[in-house]
Order: structure tokens, then C-alpha cells, then sequence
């Protein structure tokens, strides 16, 4: 074994990475999947949905910011870490409007995909029904509509560290916590183009593509066979 | 135990009803196409549309609700089904979520009644009055998921759930087996 190679285990599994690499990381390459929806290949760590959340020698760690140490004991898929995640997702549906019956993003959309993989029929917290979620439709190639946003940052990262602008950003805190535009009024005055990646990165359907839906006739949709993660588990070695 | 007992016995009863939703999951149960021979020789419809049977009969092992509670009426037939029922199954998004009635619970109940009834674009309404006929049920503050009313035991959610959705889950409960829906029948649309 060389230098360069750190050995560790997950739920059982031997596997190996390179120093630096995160659990998400070195998981990934081995063919493991770890749960996610703010992590985002390409895009730094951000840690903030806690769904990667993994029992790393008995402790709890985000999979997707914690870095790979020799001889770690992590624990992915277990029962526990399983209703931890049901709990985070059926957390994020109760908190939001997400009707799915007539999304645009159905069948494509990564919160629902984790839903199905996690086997959830129906949320077991009360739904909030948020009146204050609007939909900024001015821009004449893209729309965001904040119903549907999870508050992951991901177009917010995807602005500043791939498309080299700043269309995205938090504002308030706690509860009130919501995405905004970097411009004086809507979406339309801000320099976002159709081609930024910013707008490929919505996990869900908070920010989409105008012109486009409904392309992919159900039944062919990305997850409506293959559960998410399933790519990954691909290249099982 | 009587010849008739048993008959009951043999065979258990469903009951079925649409509370705010569009009868889409029923036309679902029915797309169940000719496993609906070998459901008949299994199960008897009690209070359901399929037989226009109005009011409980007797004991159910299975009540199907489509739709949320949008009114009183949807709540007195749910509470109703939860007592008459053994297995309260929530089917579908609209029971499950509220679905598309409950896109107004983020508009006040005052707002909506006044655009449907005096504001609206094509509203045609000479009396200037909201419908308040003590025969009309009176609507709820908003529409509620069923299991937030009361307790549901599965739900199959869907719009609507697939007929092989509500079949499996049938023939598990029937059979007494466990109800496991695998990956590509739990679908949110």
C-alpha cells in the first residue's frame, strides 16, 4: 500500500482514497452511494442539507465535508442513518408547496428521487403551506419559482464559482430564509443567461427552463425506473 | 358462527369514496381492467360510487379515500370511514397532500370565495351574493391532508396511483401480507 492511499470502511465495505478526498468522495469512486441534495460534483462542499449525514466511528458527520482519515468506521446505510434522512426529506416537503402532480421537474427532480429511494408515501409532519413563496417569472428564458426551493445553494454556488457572476443569494435567517436575486427588483434585471449553469444545478424544479417542460413523456424520465444513485452503484467494484 | 357469518367472513368488505379530488384514483381502481373478476370473487363493495351504495352497510376491512378534506361534508365521511373501516388506506396525492384543492391554502378562504364568486373575470353573478344555502357544506379554513383529520393506516399516493399500485396493495392486505411497494409504484405524479 502506498503513501498516497488512505484505507477506511464504510457499513463493512474496505475502500480506499487519496488524502484530501471527503467520504462523498471516495464513496462515489467505489461505487457506494451516500444520500445527497446539496452536494453537487463540480461545486465545493457546502454542508448544509445534512442528508449525506454518516456515522463516522460512532459520530455524526456530513459524508460530504468530512474528510477521509486511515482506519475510520463509517456506517451509511443503516436504519438509523435511513430515518434520519426520512426525516430531513419529509421535513423539506412539509416546509414548502411541492405539488409534484403537475411540476415540471416530476420524474427529474432530486428531492422526489430521494423520497422514492427512501421509500416515503407520505411525510409524517403536518404541511405548512407557506403563503409567502412567489414565482419570478420576468425573465424571458428562466423563471424561479421560490415554492419549490430547499434553501441548498447550489445555484448560488454554481453563479459565483462556474458562471463567474453573483445572480444568487440568501436573505433572512432562521425560517424566513430565502433565495434572492443580486438585483434591485426580478430575475429579468440581473445578468443570468439561459446558458448558465447556475440554472442546470436546481435540484428541484425552484429554478427551471421556460419553453422546455414536460419534454420527456413519463416513463422515460431519469428516475422514473432507476432510483437515484443508481449510477453510482453502477461502478460497484 | 351462522352460514351468513361466515359468508361475511369469506369475504371481507371494501368501501370506497371520493372526498375533494377528481374520481381520477377511481378511475384507476377500475383500470385495474380484468383483475376486477378476481377482486369480485375476493372482496364486496360496501359504501362506495362504483355501486352508488350511499351508506355503510356494515363493517369494512379496507376503506379507500381519494381526495382531502376541503368542507365539513369531506370530514364527516371521512371520521365515518375511519370508524367503519379497519384499514384506512389515504389514496392518491390529493388525500395524501391536499393535491391541486389545496393550492388555495395559501390564499385567504375570504379571497378565494370573493374571486369565484364576485371578482372573477367571467363571474356572472346579478344577487352580488357568496352562495351561504345551509344545504351547501360550508368549506374549511383549508383543505387538509386525511391523515391529518385522522388516522390513516397506508397511503398510495400517486395522481392517480397506478392500478398495479392499488392492486398490489389489495392483494396484500387481502392475503395478509405485508404491504410493500416496491421502487416503481411509489410515485408522487
Amino acid at each position: 500500500m502506498s503513501e498516497n492511499t488512505i484505507t477506511f470502511e464504510i457499513d463493512g465495505v474496505e475502500v480506499q482514497g487519496a488524502p484530501g478526498q471527503t467520504i462523498m468522495q471516495a464513496a462515489d469512486a467505489a461505487g457506494i452511494y451516500i444520500p445527497r441534495l446539496c452536494a453537487f460534483e463540480g461545486l465545493p462542499p457546502y454542508g448544509s442539507c445534512r442528508v449525506c449525514t454518516v456515522k463516522v466511528n460512532g459520530r455524526f458527520q456530513s459524508a460530504c465535508t468530512q474528510p477521509i482519515a486511515e482506519g475510520v468506521i463509517v456506517e451509511n446505510d443503516t436504519e438509523e442513518l435511513l430515518e434520519f434522512r426520512r426525516n430531513l426529506v419529509d421535513m423539506l416537503f412539509v416546509e414548502g408547496n411541492h405539488f409534484c402532480m403537475f411540476c415540471e421537474k416530476s420524474g427529474n427532480c432530486e428531492l422526489q428521487a430521494l423520497a422514492y429511494r427512501l421509500g416515503i408515501t407520505a411525510p409524517k409532519y403536518p404541511y405548512m403551506f407557506p403563503a409567502d413563496r412567489n414565482v419570478d417569472a420576468s425573465h424571458k428564458d428562466i423563471f424561479i419559482d421560490h415554492n419549490r426551493c430547499i434553501l441548498c445553494a447550489r445555484c448560488i454556488r454554481a453563479s459565483q464559482d462556474l458562471d463567474g457572476k453573483n445572480v444568487f443569494q440568501f436573505v433572512g435567517r432562521g425560517p424566513e430564509k430565502r433565495i434572492a436575486v443580486n438585483a434591485r427588483a426580478r430575475l429579468v434585471d440581473t445578468d443570468l443567461d439561459v446558458t448558465d449553469r447556475a440554472v442546470d444545478v436546481c435540484p428541484v424544479g425552484a429554478i427551471l427552463r421556460k419553453h422546455v417542460g414536460y419534454a420527456t413523456p413519463v416513463g422515460e424520465r431519469k428516475y422514473d425506473s432507476a432510483p437515484i444513485g443508481s449510477d453510482i452503484e453502477a461502478h460497484k467494484q | 358462527m351462522t352460514k351468513e357469518q361466515e359468508h361475511t367472513m369469506a369475504k371481507p368488505k371494501i368501501a370506497t369514496t371520493s372526498l375533494a379530488g377528481c374520481f381520477g384514483c377511481h378511475m384507476s381502481i377500475l383500470d385495474i381492467d380484468d383483475r376486477i373478476l378476481q377482486l369480485v370473487e375476493l372482496i364486496e363493495f360496501d359504501k362506495s360510487p362504483i355501486n352508488d351504495i350511499k351508506e355503510f352497510t356494515g363493517e369494512c376491512l379496507v376503506g379507500l379515500v381519494e381526495g382531502g378534506c376541503a368542507n365539513e361534508e369531506n370530514v364527516r365521511v371521512l371520521q365515518e370511514f375511519r370508524k367503519h373501516c379497519k384499514i384506512l388506506i389515504s389514496l392518491g396525492d390529493c388525500a395524501i397532500n391536499g393535491g391541486l384543492p389545496a393550492m388555495r391554502n395559501t390564499i385567504p378562504l375570504q379571497e378565494c370565495l370573493d374571486e369565484a364568486y364576485l371578482n372573477g373575470p367571467t363571474v356572472h353573478n346579478p344577487s352580488g351574493k357568496i352562495p351561504n344555502d345551509p344545504e351547501i357544506p360550508l368549506l374549511l379554513d383549508k383543505v387538509y391532508p386525511c391523515h391529518e383529520v385522522v388516522k390513516v393506516d397506508y397511503h398510495l399516493p400517486g395522481c392517480p396511483p397506478s392500478a398495479d399500485t392499488i392492486w398490489q396493495a389489495l392483494t396484500a392486505l387481502l392475503t395478509d401480507k405485508p404491504l410493500e411497494l416496491p421502487y416503481e409504484l411509489i410515485k408522487y405524479d
